[in-house]
């Protein structure tokens, strides 16, 4: 017994177990989020519940569980919770129906699911589409490939809307906002310009004349975008006109075959990474929380690579190793043990309060009251997580450069070289793949923050991207979205919680996926290094 | 292991020995001798580290042209007087140094003297081949780069060059963009003596050049020393006693921070002045 114990196996086990134990979490949270987020694009068929009370509901069939609270002395019972969509009709999107009180469940294989920019979907048949007041078609059937004729013409109104009020009545607002600024900037300065200000005032007049013809335009798209109607009857009866133009997309899931859902899911899962959200973010897409989440760990690389090198290099190679130096190197390690919120609350303080202030009062006076720099935006959150994930990269680097060998940097020094030529050309290239292994971890822990996040810019609906197409293009000052508050949100802070669920794991799934990807550019320009400055042990 | 232990132990007993009967000896330093044409000249170098002194009164001259070995057992500190002369001990903050040590007449160890200026004149090979992670075309040229050569067509004609001198060209021409890792260890150190032949040094010092090869790669490394000779004041220090009678022409053997005898390489392995040294030369102990 002794001898089993001495010649370690079990320890062997005890490693594997914990090995395993790991393994198996993660794979398990994989599947969950896996599971939960990838069936969110699925359309699913539709069914039609007959009740044995004569009422009649339809919807997608979500789950089914035990009912509780029921007590043990009752046989379980079960129910069904249905997406019976219709909010505008029913108010809520979900319903429970025990099973009890179910008579029968079918599937009608021309149940029409509409996907609205507003209300959420609608579940139903189409009764007519009418043209200004002149009706079309009518009848489920002989409407629907008016419908689905119709919905790409509109889409594409949608598109000329979007693209006069962001495009060009986006342009003169800022065109107006920037002489609004020059002309208060000419009065804080005082003097005499007058003639200056009258000229600024004249341009505004004049983009405001332009606004008036895009305006214009605009109208006439409203109204065309309101031209066609549409006239859909639920399964209990109730009828609900609307316009052509609230239809994102319209299917029919119990007539398509598996190819089609399968074109259908692609359609929607692009639409998700690739539109704006609508609806209070419980619908549309997250683009605008990619966009930030990606654009603000690509400036805290920035920031925290240039600053933890330096750090390191100046703690390994300069400075005289000693106490005070090891005083230093447990701090930078604890630092990294702080909550994330802490330095949140710091970057309030100094970046905002202090730096964002300061800037304001010296360059954009003009601007103020309102804020410019002087309250969160994507640089200071990304300064903030820079602070942050400093200490990975220092200790990272620090590492890699202690496992420089010194015979190196002596070939260096005796061939001639100064301390800082082999410092630049020598050993920072050796120890790269450590520095950005750093980076690496600075980056995985940046991309999941955020807590500090939310009190250092991050906003739940950012009317612009912090990049467009206005000078200077970047613009650094703006609130922006991002996936990690966007989960929250979503999730926990909306008013539609049910809807808002399956949207959450993909969310979450889309986090990870991005994580993934950041990482993954990083390890591969780590290999190539690597490849180029192989360490054989030849 | 094993070695080590050995000479843990000899280091022990020799330090027993040198408590007692070989004081006599000792005060009185060996005469200074005389060598044809001296490049390096070491008068009176005592060397500390911290408290503890390395070298005690050395003083020698290096004949130009000529190859010099230093030998002695462990820790007698023939690696910490190569070292002197490219002032490679700098890199240690508790080194002093004493006396002077004249290159072409010129003190090494004045303030005015330009260390990076100083390491071009006097090249080293070290113990461990130790090429950069760079390409082989890079090591090479890593000296000239460094003091502001940047005419490819003049890097190509110094590395081409310098790989002929280290007998390297004929095995790596064809290949110097690939990384100089993942050269065999005899190919290594010839690099590494190509690319200190490359910023064509006055002198070439040799840390035990040979001491992780194998007897092939040695007698490589070895012809290559007879023939660069010609060129170049070589100093190497070597464990290897048949190594410093095949390639020197001068032979130091030094004990415990002195130079116990200094003569021709002939004088010194066959008819040695020394009791000490002929012990040595004649493996009775080290």
């Amino acid at each position: 017994m002794n001898k089993f114990w001495k010649n370690g196996d079990p320890f062997i086990w005890l490693t594997g177990v914990a090995l395993m134990f790991s393994l198996l979490m993660i794979a398990g949270l994989m599947y969950l989020i896996l599971a939960k987020g990838l069936i969110f694009f699925w359309p699913n068929d539709v069914a039609e519940l007959d009740l044995k009370n004569g009422g009649k509901v339809m919807g997608e069939i979500i789950t089914r569980e035990k009912v509780p609270s029921k007590g043990d002395a009752v046989p379980d019972e079960y129910r069904t919770q249905l997406k019976i969509g219709n909010r505008d009709l029913y108010g809520l999107d979900f319903k429970w129906i025990d099973d009890d009180k179910i008579e029968s469940i079918s599937y009608p294989k021309y149940a029409v699911v509409l996907e609205r920019r507003e209300w959420g979907n609608m579940y139903g048949f189409i009764k007519k589409i009418t043209e200004d007041g002149q009706v079309i078609s009518e009848g489920n059937q002989e409407s629907w490939p008016v419908l689905e004729s119709l919905i790409p013409v509109y889409a594409k109104i949608a598109g000329d809307i979007k693209s006069i009020e962001k495009g060009n009545i986006g342009e003169i607002n800022h065109q107006i906002e920037n002489y609004r600024l020059k002309i208060r900037g000419l009065e804080l300065e005082g003097g005499d310009n007058k003639a200056q200000i009258e000229e600024y005032e004249s341009k505004v007049k004049e983009e405001e004349e332009e606004y008036k013809v895009e305006e214009e335009k605009l109208s006439v798209l409203y109204k065309e975008f309101t031209k066609d109607k549409i006239t859909m009857v639920s399964v209990d009866g109730r009828e609900k006109e609307m316009p052509l133009g609230n239809i994102v997309r319209a299917f029919r899931p119990n007539s398509m075959n598996w190819f089609q859902k399968a074109s259908l899911y692609t359609s929607r899962a692009w639409g998700f990474v690739s539109e704006y959200p609508r609806e209070a973010n419980t619908e549309g897409g997250v683009f605008p929380a990619i966009f930030g989440t990606v654009l603000m760990v690509i400036l805290m690389s920035i920031v925290v690579l240039p600053f933890g090198v330096l750090s390191a290099l100046y703690l390994r190679e300069y400075a005289k190793q000693g106490t005070l130096v090891r005083i230093v190197r447990i701090c930078v390690n604890n630092l990294a043990g702080v909550p994330s919120i802490v330095f949140g609350v710091f970057a309030v303080g100094f970046f905002i309060y202090g730096i964002g202030h300061s800037i304001d009062s010296f360059f954009f006076s003009e601007a103020l009251p309102n804020p410019t720099f002087g309250t969160g935006g994507i640089l200071w959150a990304a300064l903030t997580l820079a602070l942050l994930t400093v200490p990975v990269v220092i200790v990272a680097t620090e590492e890699g450069l202690a496992a420089v060998p010194n015979e190196i940097r002596h070939g260096s020094l005796a061939l001639g070289a100064t301390k800082f030529e082999t410092t630049w050309k020598i050993v920072i290239p050796s120890a790269m793949p450590a520095i950005l292994t750093g980076l690496i971890l600075a980056i995985a822990r940046a991309t999941g923050e955020v807590a500090p996040l939310m009190i250092t810019g991050v906003v739940k609906l950012a009317p612009q991207l912090p990049v467009d197409s206005y000078f200077p293009y970047v613009h650094l000052e703006r609130k922006f979205m991002h996936l990690g508050f966007h989960i929250y949100d979503v999730g926990f802070q909306s008013p539609n919680v049910e809807a808002a669920k399956p949207m959450v794991f993909t969310t979450a799934l889309l986090l990870i996926l991005i994580v993934i990807a950041l990482n993954l550019t990083a390890i591969v320009i780590r290999n190539r290094l690597k490849k180029k400055y192989t360490t054989s042990a030849v | 292991m094993v070695t080590e232990n050995v000479e843990q132990m000899t280091r022990k007993e020799t330090q027993d020995n040198r408590d007692t009967n070989m004081m006599d000896e000792l005060n009185t330093p060996a005469q200074r001798f005389k060598v044809p044409d001296p490049i390096v000249k070491v008068n009176n170098v005592n060397l500390f580290y911290g408290t503890k002194q390395a070298l005690n009164n050395i003083s020698l001259d290096i004949p130009k042209n000529k190859t010099t070995a230093f030998i002695g057992p462990s820790g007698c500190g023939k690696s910490t007087l190569l070292r002197c002369f490219n002032r490679l001990n700098d890199l240690i903050d508790s080194v002093r140094v004493e006396g002077e040590i004249l290159i072409d007449d010129d003190d090494i160890y004045d303030a005015s003297v330009d260390i990076t200026e100083l390491r071009r004149r006097v090249g080293m090979v070290f113990q461990k081949s130790n090429p950069f992670p760079k390409s082989i075309y890079e090591n090479v040229a890593y000296g000239a780069k460094i003091s502001g050569e940047n005419r490819k067509s003049v890097l190509d004609e110094i590395v081409e060059k310098s790989l002929k001198g280290a007998a390297l060209w004929d095995e790596v021409h064809d290949r110097l963009n690939e990384s100089a890792l993942g050269m065999s260890g005899g190919q290594m150190q010839r690099l590494c003596i190509a690319r200190a032949i490359a910023v064509e040094p006055e002198v070439l010092l040799m840390d035990e050049p040979c001491s992780a090869l194998d007897p092939i790669a040695t007698g490589k490394i070895e012809d290559l020393i007879t023939e660069l000779k010609e060129d170049y004041t070589i100093v190497i220090v070597t464990h290897n006693m048949q190594q410093a009678s095949r390639v020197s022409d001068y032979t130091a053997f030094m004990y415990l921070g002195d130079i116990i005898e200094y003569d021709t390489t002939e004088t010194i392995f066959l008819n040695p002045k020394n009791k000490q040294t002929e012990d040595y030369v004649s493996g009775k102990f080290g």
